[in-house]
């Protein structure tokens, strides 16, 4: 029995990381299902067609060569050695050694040599990463929102992902050193299982002349170390930045497919203008039946969960890259708003919400608070040219823009809090059909002048 | 200038090619009326069949909606939807990048669906049906670097068209730093044309003034007359208005063809 004691261990770390995990995966749908509803069910060909494009393909991440191609290293590694990840759990349920090692031969040496040298391409793009974070101080890593925990938590995933290659690396050699010495249970009578030209020649001569006890003592920690690490990683995804690895494809196949200058019409105003426009309309008819309890529709969001789920799911999606903010005019010349933070309120409101509504058994409280002043103030959203290049700039297909204009129809027809200067435009776009205070009856002097 | 309006088309029995929708900009700003006089010009000597709505023309209502009024937006779109389909209008062009988009992709759910052309588009098509020629000599090798409006580049993917009709003018055209879908915005777009700015460190059309700059222009080219104005005072704020120029393309084309 006392022989099975690692692979029961072993059961018991899996199912509980992964089962931790996929609670958080439940609360994170339900959050995301706090907003409204919207139909992105629609020309489903070319959502999965982007899907492939932007998110498996990294389409857009290449806009900016640097960052662009060393993300795709990194994505690459992470997709490739991830595939090792089922042998080693394999190996950990049943006690076997690299249990696909002679079943696929030569193809098994291919495949690990490879994941080497992309596991060795990770660590050096990993490192580039943190340098640019950290010395370089590449502007758009330092902007105001990015202090404090946002800054932290960028740099415990790239820490998280140098411990686990250097662990891959270090099990390896080690895991070779003891297969070269013969040691049983390491060595199979095929000869060598997998092909190491990383780590044997990175790793190998610090550890080359340890005792046979030492070897299998670093083989046997860097395994249980990188096992449990990813794990560990697995469940760190929820409370970070970092959910777009996995969010990053639903987010691309249902984003919004329309010419980016199209904003919705609102129909529950089209409902009204249109009974307001209609000659027949009874002004005094009384409300149909029910409809007195109806409460109306409220324009526009103050809150998340005036947003849809679209938006809801981006704010979860954005990894903080910024490449929306570095592209924003409004923040390039100083102002307040970065598109960037506007998720990442989204997000963090959200995120508030959603707790609270877990401590109060399923019903949300109020909280005195919402996305609105609370979060994202005024002066931010006023800011906006509705240019389109954050939406342009996001590698993985977010929409600032659009919580944007749901805000401002909240502030101006909610409370009427646009700023003079627009509510003058306004008021001369109802009098006079032009945004200035021009007689309609002059519009065509023009061809006179 | 001969401009008919729907109105007297209608009287006559007749039913133009197509409808010039001008907007605000272009009927009564100083600057931008010269756009429009331009491209009024293009149409005649292309011989278009086409009519403008005049004082039945009223604003799309896109920078209330993008103001976040979208209660206003709507009661301007649908009367002029209305209008619109009083007079069974098909085809529309326009020289401003903002209500090309508000037409194009806003009104159809509310009932006007129309054939939408940016007046670059137009010109284009026009070219391409041989109506139109553009000779070119008069800015033949003058230096000229083109702005892409954000209605029409990035909310539209309109980058190419307006560069064609650029390429047919003999000049020596260089790329900003940030062009096409990284273009930098002018600064006029949603809304902001009607306010004053928040508090920053310099104003939109002064940073992107400065990129056109970098090329070392003697014209700022581009397609929409918020942006004309924008880029024209950014040139202004340079104290660069004695060597640089800024026009719209319908303007060059005309200039182009001694119009």
């Amino acid at each position: 029995m006392e022989k099975y004691v690692p692979n029961i261990f072993f059961a018991i770390i899996l199912i509980a990381g992964i089962g931790y995990f996929v609670m958080n995966v439940r609360k994170l749908i339900r959050n995301i299902k706090l907003g409204k509803d919207v139909d992105r069910t629609d020309r489903k060909p070319e959502r999965w067609k982007n899907m492939a494009k932007i998110a498996l393909g990294q389409y857009k991440m290449v806009r900016r060569p640097v960052s662009g191609i060393l993300h795709v290293v990194v994505y690459i590694g992470f997709i490739l050695i991830n595939m090792e990840v089922l042998e080693i759990v394999i190996d950990g349920l049943f006690g076997t050694h690299r249990i696909f090692g002679e079943p696929l031969g030569g193809f098994y040496n291919f495949l690990i040599g490879n994941f080497e040298v992309l596991a060795f391409l990770v660590l050096v793009a990993v490192i580039v990463f943190w340098f640019r974070r950290n010395i370089e101080q590449v502007k758009r890593f330092l902007s105001k929102e990015m202090e404090g925990w946002p800054k932290n938590d960028g740099n415990i995933i790239l820490y998280f992902e140098i411990v686990l290659m250097t662990l891959f690396l270090v099990m390896n050699a080690a895991d070779y050193q003891l297969q070269v010495l013969g040691v049983e249970h390491y060595a199979k009578e095929s000869g060598i299982v997998g092909s190491f030209p990383i780590s044997s020649w990175l790793v190998l001569p610090f550890i080359e002349n340890y005792s046979t006890e030492a070897l299998i003592l670093i083989e046997r920690t860097s395994w249980w170390l990188h096992i449990t690490g990813i794990l560990v990683f697995l469940n760190y995804l929820y409370y970070s930045k970092h959910l777009h690895i996995l969010l990053a494809f639903p987010n691309t196949y249902f984003a919004n497919l329309k010419p980016k200058g199209q904003l919705t019409n609102l129909e529950s105003v089209t409902n009204e203008v249109k009974m307001m426009m209609d000659p027949d309309a009874d002004p005094y008819a009384m409300p149909a039946d029910g409809a007195e309890d109806e409460v109306p529709e409220k324009f526009g969001a103050s809150d998340v969960t005036d947003l849809n789920w679209v938006q809801l799911m981006n704010s979860y999606t954005c990894t903080e890259c910024g490449r929306c903010t570095s592209s924003c005019p409004a923040n390039l010349t100083g102002k307040k708003l970065s598109p960037r933070k506007i998720m990442m309120d989204t997000r963090d409101r959200l995120e508030e919400v959603g707790k609270n509504i877990d401590e109060n058994n399923g019903e949300f409280k109020p909280d005195g608070k919402q996305l609105l002043d609370d979060y994202i103030t005024r002066e931010e959203l006023w800011a906006c040219t509705s240019c389109n290049a954050c939406v342009q700039e996001c590698p993985i297909g977010i929409d600032p823009l659009s919580i944007i204009m749901d805000m401002r129809r909240y502030l101006v027809m909610e409370e009427s809090a646009a700023p003079q200067e627009l509510n003058m435009m306004m008021t001369n776009i109802e009098n006079n059909g032009a945004p200035w205070q021009y007689s309609q009856m002059d519009r065509l002097n023009w061809k006179d002048e | 200038m001969n401009v008919p309006t729907m109105a007297d088309m209608m009287a006559q029995g007749k039913q133009p090619e197509v409808l010039f929708w001008v907007g605000a900009a272009g009927s009564y700003d100083d600057r931008a009326k010269k756009i429009t006089r331009s491209f009024v010009k293009i149409l005649h000597q292309a011989k278009v069949d086409f009519a403008v709505l005049g004082t039945e023309e009223s604003s799309t209502g896109d920078a209330a909606k993008r103001a976040g009024n979208e209660f206003l937006f709507q009661m301007q779109a649908m009367t002029n939807i209305e209008i619109l389909n009083a007079y069974e209008v098909k085809t529309i062009v326009t020289c401003d990048p903002h209500s090309f988009n508000t037409l194009k992709n806003e009104y159809p759910s509310l009932g006007g669906k129309y054939e939408v052309y940016h007046h670059t588009q137009y010109i284009n098509k026009l070219i391409a049906d041989g109506r139109l020629t553009i000779e070119g000599e008069n800015l033949k090798g003058k230096r000229l670097t083109y702005h892409d409006p954000c209605y029409l580049g990035r909310a539209n993917d309109v980058y190419e068209t307006p560069r064609d009709l650029i390429r047919r003018l003999g000049v020596k055209s260089t790329e900003m730093k940030r062009h096409k879908s990284t273009a930098l915005c002018c600064g006029a777009g949603g809304a902001q044309m009607f306010k004053e700015p928040e508090k920053g460190d310099l104003d939109i059309n002064v940073l992107r003034t400065k990129d056109a700059l970098e090329t070392n222009p003697e014209i700022i080219a581009t397609g929409c007359p918020y942006c004309n104005t924008m880029m024209t005072d950014g040139v202004k704020f340079a104290l660069k208005e004695d060597q640089i120029v800024v026009k719209d393309i319908a303007e060059l084309i005309a200039e182009a063809n001694n119009l």
